[in-house]
């Protein structure tokens, strides 16, 4: 009995000794894959800094004001005024969907038959 | 092989031989036993060597981990989880709706390492032929007097970087910068103020704040706890670019030395746009003037809403008549005595171009008429005393509390003594000086009901709190006053249609410098608010001597000067908010239309 024990030991430490020595390897990729993706991400966010800088210096006020008088003829933006509110009452009603018409024969119909071909 | 104890042939011998058999068993079994005390001895003295060699490999390899631990430097946790590492560099500084007011940008410093250049005056020369500041005989009498570093820039462009690299001298090096960006350009310059290097290494350098909100919230801004944080401002971008504009505009047209604006919410005391022109860039921050006979305001680094401090004219009055109507001594329709020139001990008190309103006047025609004499007989009623407590509890006293370096330097000038005609004086805005950011706090404070509130350059969550300075029906009547002023007073090109605008005009002559006042050098402010059924917006509107060419006359009033510049900005600002102009109440069609 003892020496089966002793062998199952055996191919036990050797199993165990494999799956350290895997573990090992794969920890130390992770943390490399960690690194990278760090490294990535602060490049990233440098990005980001420098993106947020140059659409803030584009969309500066004083370029947005030129830009607004070199292309007036296209766009004929002009600064808010008072004018420009209105009232809800100036809205006008969405226009009245016409019905569809779905039977060309029922053009010459009678009043009042139209509603059933809808 | 077990020997046994009585061995049959030592026994037959024994007894053959007459000796006791006995003692062979005897000696036997004492054999026996020393040989089982041996082996037991052997056993316990090796598990005794076991247990010893345990605990040597224990504590070797306890030693040897703290010996590689102390031997080696230190490193972060490299499975650290993304986020929770600190962010070093300064915040940034966004408007009300988080449009970038301040950002950091990552550049590099040049520096040099004369030792291991190869060619210093080949270099030198081509360094300066990049920067043109730079002299090349000085730059390579450094490169070879044998110092072993030199700094040559702070800051690069990239395409400086790139024709740096081209020059290829192993003795040249780069260092990583953080560049503190203001990518509106001198927009809000005032209030954002700039920044320098602070500490500077090879691998970073310290960005700290020199002037206004960067430097007042300077720790704020550099602490690593806030993560990064954007400090929000109660400043809005667009808000402050057109009163830039239209106050540039007013300045140029009105041959102004200066102009500052203050737009300020009147419920919550946050600033929404603070102007002060000149400008500046802070990206590249001028000088101060070295010139010692220059007056502050002569650099544009000056802030002229918060350091500005002048004497405010008119504007004062309403202060007067509104605490005279809070104690009960006037209401709207007392009639005072108004007539000038009024005779004070030495002093004659007139009214502007030798007007008299006199001999007796409304009350809420001495706002509307800005009648000298009528204001300092109620400033007579008021009585000194109760006087400045008013002036003080409306912050006139203190430095303003706004976050701005400036601020807590520009203390309002008190007169030392304040005898009756200081009072009948001060009731008019003359002989004591304060900004045109303490006129904006005291004048929210009549605007929003009677509250006196902090101005803020932050924005504010929550509602504000404050001291009530007045009751809301002195408040009321006060903006009522006011609103005539616009109408029918002094300042009636302030009027924008559908914005009610309530204001007081104030024209104050410059003091000289070696006493005295100029003739015709005046700053001229108009301080307003709106709409005045409801107030919500205070703006003051200051200009640094102004002058009005047009219509073959020159004009140095504040109706002329100051108000107009207001109005404009009130009607192209007061859409940007979302207020709806009020429309007269349209009269109803008499005939009314129907279809048969």
């Amino acid at each position: 009995m003892r020496p089966v024990l002793y062998v199952l030991s055996f191919l036990a430490l050797i199993a165990l000794g494999f799956w350290a020595y895997r573990e090992n390897y794969a920890t130390q990729a992770a943390l490399k894959e960690v690194e990278r993706l760090q490294r990535q991400i602060s490049g990233l966010r440098e990005a980001l800094t420098v993106q947020r800088a140059e659409w803030a210096y584009l969309n500066r006020p004083d370029r947005l004001r030129q830009l607004a008088t070199a292309n007036f003829d296209r766009l004929g933006l002009m600064p808010m005024e008072p004018s420009q509110f209105g009232t809800a009452a100036q809205v006008a009603y969405p226009a009245a969907k016409l019905p569809e018409i779905s039977f060309t024969t029922d053009i010459q119909g009678t009043i009042g038959s139209g509603a059933e071909g809808l | 092989m077990r020997t046994p104890l009585r061995p049959l042939a030592r026994i037959l011998q024994a007894r053959q031989e007459g000796l006791n058999p006995d003692s062979i068993e005897r000696e036997n079994l004492k054999l026996r036993h020393e040989a089982a005390r041996e082996k037991a001895r052997g056993r316990a003295q090796l598990r005794l060597m076991f247990l010893c060699l345990s605990f040597v490999a224990a504590f070797v390899s306890i030693g040897a981990r703290m010996g590689l631990m102390a031997a080696t430097d230190p490193v972060e946790p490299r499975s650290s989880a993304p986020g929770a590492e600190i962010i070093a560099q300064r915040a940034d500084i966004t408007d009300r709706n988080g449009r970038v007011l301040a950002t950091n940008m990552t550049t590099h410093a040049l520096y040099a390492h004369p030792k291991v250049m190869v060619d210093p005056k080949g270099t030198a020369v081509k360094l300066a032929e990049i920067f043109p500041e730079l002299d090349p005989k000085a730059l390579e009498r450094r490169f070879t007097d044998g110092r072993s570093f030199v700094w040559i820039r702070k800051v690069l462009s990239p395409e400086q970087m790139q024709r740096v690299h081209e020059i290829g001298d192993p003795g040249l090096l780069f260092g990583p910068r953080e560049m503190r960006l203001y990518p509106n350009g001198t927009l809000a310059a005032h209030v954002l103020g700039g920044t320098s290097f602070g500490a500077e290494g090879v691998h970073s350098a310290e960005v700290i704040g020199v002037a206004g909100i960067e430097k007042a919230m300077d720790a704020r801004l550099r602490d690593p706890a806030q993560g990064g944080e954007p400090l929000t401002l109660s400043i809005d971008l667009t808000l402050q670019s057109t009163i830039e504009e239209v106050l540039a505009a007013g300045m140029g047209m009105l041959n102004a030395k200066g102009a500052a604006a203050i737009l300020m919410d009147a419920r919550t005391g946050e600033i929404l746009a603070l102007a002060s022109l000149p400008t500046f860039d802070p990206n590249d921050r001028p000088n101060p003037l070295v010139d010692k006979n220059a007056e502050p305001g002569d650099s544009p680094l000056f802030n002229r809403a918060v350091q500005g401090v002048y004497e405010l004219g008119s504007t004062f009055k309403i202060f007067a008549v509104a605490q005279a109507m809070e104690l009960g001594l006037v209401n709207p329709q007392t009639l005072v005595d108004a007539n000038a020139p009024m005779i004070w001990g030495k002093h004659r008190i007139k009214e502007f171009e030798g007007h008299n309103y006199g001999p007796l006047l409304a009350v809420t025609d001495v706002i509307a008429k800005s009648s000298n004499v009528g204001t300092a007989h109620i400033a007579l009623m008021i009585g000194p005393l109760r006087q400045q407590q008013f002036l003080k509890s409306l912050g006139f006293f203190e430095p303003t509390p706004v976050e701005l370096v400036e601020a807590p330097g520009a203390k309002p000038l008190i007169p030392k003594k304040w005898p009756e005609i200081v009072t009948i004086t001060t009731s008019y805005g003359h002989g004591m000086s304060a900004s045109p950011m303490h006129l904006a706090a005291a004048y929210a404070a009549i605007a929003n009901g009677g509250v006196m509130i902090k101005p803020t350059l932050l924005k504010r969550e929550g509602p504000t709190t404050g001291v009530r300075v007045m009751s809301e029906k002195t408040a009321e009547e006060s903006v009522k006053m006011l609103r005539r002023v616009v109408l029918e007073g002094t300042a009636t090109l302030g009027d924008v249609p559908g914005y009610e605008v309530a204001g007081k005009t104030g024209t104050a002559d410059k003091p000289k410098k070696s006493g005295g006042y100029y003739k015709d050098k005046v700053v001229n402010t108009f301080a307003s608010m709106f709409p005045a059924s409801n107030p919500q917006y205070v703006l003051i509107v200051t200009l640094d001597e102004p002058q009005d060419d047009t219509l073959s006359q020159t004009r140095r009033t504040a109706g002329w000067t100051a108000v107009p510049v207001a109005a404009e900005i009130i009607r192209r600002v007061a859409p940007l908010m979302g207020l709806r102009p009020k429309l007269e109440p349209v009269a109803t069609d008499a005939v009314t239309a129907a279809s048969n």
